[in-house]
């Protein structure tokens, strides 16, 4: 980790609530006892928002953006569809996210996880872990390699299958702005059965999580791609901050 | 019609689901060799100035069970109450850290130094360490806070905002000896922990 040279410690935006899934939702089980019910505590960001952990170029190894072959350190390749995923890291204000930490994690091309929790008997592929990570440039922009991920059934209502999806997991500058969300495939014909997808009632903001496939950033003979733009929440920046303390 | 504004909205949160451990800290999950070490490992180094203390806890549903699934991120100042980044901050704080609910028993723990007070623009805050939960069942992260039984949070500008008393214990780490405290998360119930919005 390196120091924090961000001066930006401005008011992030307060979170429009709406624009994220409900809590509740007794189509996914397990949100029924895990949704906190008495409201949130609201008030404007501090320090402890405002602020957040830096990470350095140098933390991010040569195959880490590459799940094809990360996992056996590019002594063999993962079996599935090759494709390359793409996007920028944008704030609320449009502006590129520059020089944050992106993690993505997904099951292989048959729907399974490396993970001791994952029973289903779809084989592992003995070249596939699942994980990876990059930072993005200085405008915002990220790119990695992987397989398109397998759909998968899961234990839920009795017949419940997860489009394919990768999982995001984005930094930002200040704790404040963490998010976790998941990217879906354009025409994945699941994405509208699945309850997970579901819990997010705004359609114009579920579509936002459906990546379109991009012929012209795919390679001849080689890999398709997909593009996934993520939006963080922004600073407020104004001259006119009043000051309670009467500073 | 009017102008229209050029905002862009944030991108929805989708749950971290039961593998977050694979994207977030493999090695725990059983992956090793990707990445020379799982990331936020520690929020202090060797050398950080302060009290060291450790912090254990379940995070349980509204049925009072542990969640073995869950993963938690935390974001503190050092013991003089700096940022990392800030000027004056120590060095060998970083201040994050993950870790996660342990499977068999959903207990976590976190090591790390006790933070100081920070100053605001709210005004001072009691020594506080910022927690993000996410798991399964968890649409979008939950934020809240670990305030310490043994120091002054009667001036804390968050905790005064809590119009319900008896909850603002909720957000109070109990001491249960020198350098050991307990913070349990309760996500529905009678004890509901405060979840915060900032
Ligand atoms: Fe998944």
């Amino acid at each position: 980790m390196s120091s924090n040279n961000n001066t930006e410690n401005d008011p992030l935006i307060p979170r429009n609530r709406a624009n994220h899934p409900v809590v509740y939702d007794p189509e996914y089980k397990t949100s029924v006892t895990r949704s906190p019910k008495l409201p949130l505590l609201s008030m404007e960001s501090t320090l402890s928002e405002e602020t957040g952990p830096v990470f350095g170029h140098n933390l991010i190894g040569e195959l880490d953006n590459n799940l094809i072959s990360n996992f056996s350190q590019g002594a063999a390749l993962a079996i599935g569809e090759r494709i390359r995923v793409h996007g920028r890291i944008l704030d609320e204000r449009n502006r590129g996210v520059a020089n944050t930490l992106v993690e993505v994690w997904q099951a292989n091309a048959g729907g399974r996880y490396r993970h001791d929790r994952d029973k289903y008997f779809a084989p592992l592929d003995p070249n596939f872990g699942g994980c990876g990570r990059t930072m993005t440039d200085e405008h915002g922009y990220y790119e990695f390699m992987t397989i398109r991920p397998g759909a998968y059934p899961w234990p839920n209502r009795s017949n419940d299958w997860r489009p394919m999806h990768i999982h995001f997991s984005v930094f930002g500058s200040g704790f404040g702005q963490r998010l976790i969300t998941q990217m879906y495939f354009e025409g994945d014909p699941l994405i509208k059965l699945c309850p997970i997808t579901g819990t997010v009632k705004n359609q114009q903001q579920l579509d936002r999580l459906i990546a379109p496939l991009d012929m012209k950033g795919s390679r001849p003979m080689d890999y398709l791609a997909y593009k996934f733009d993520i939006v963080l929440r922004g600073r407020r920046q104004t001259q006119f901050e009043n000051k309670p303390q009467g500073s | 019609m009017t102008q229209e504004l050029e905002w862009l909205e944030e991108t929805p949160s989708q749950t971290a689901g039961p593998f977050v451990h694979i994207g977030c800290i493999p090695t725990f999950a059983g992956i090793a060799g990707v990445y020379p070490e799982d990331l936020g490992k520690s929020p202090i180094n060797d050398g950080a100035a302060g009290e060291c203390i450790t912090i254990t806890g379940s995070v349980f549903d509204g049925t009072g069970w542990a969640l073995r699934d869950a993963m938690l991120e935390s974001w503190q100042p050092d013991a003089k109450g700096y940022f990392a980044g800030q000027v004056d901050a120590d060095p060998k704080v970083s201040g994050f850290c993950r870790f996660a609910a342990d499977a068999g028993t959903g207990e976590y723990s976190l090591k790390t130094i006790k933070p100081g007070a920070a100053t605001m623009r709210t005004g001072v805050h009691a020594p506080h360490i910022s927690l993000w939960i996410v798991a399964r069942g968890i649409n979008i992260g939950l934020s809240t806070r670990v305030y310490f039984e043994d120091e002054y949070n009667d001036a804390d500008p968050l905790l005064a905002r809590i119009e319900q008393r008896h909850r603002v214990d909720t957000l109070i780490a109990k001491k249960v000896k020198t350098g050991e405290y307990r913070f349990d998360i309760h996500l529905q119930g009678d004890n509901e922990t405060v979840f915060l919005d900032l």
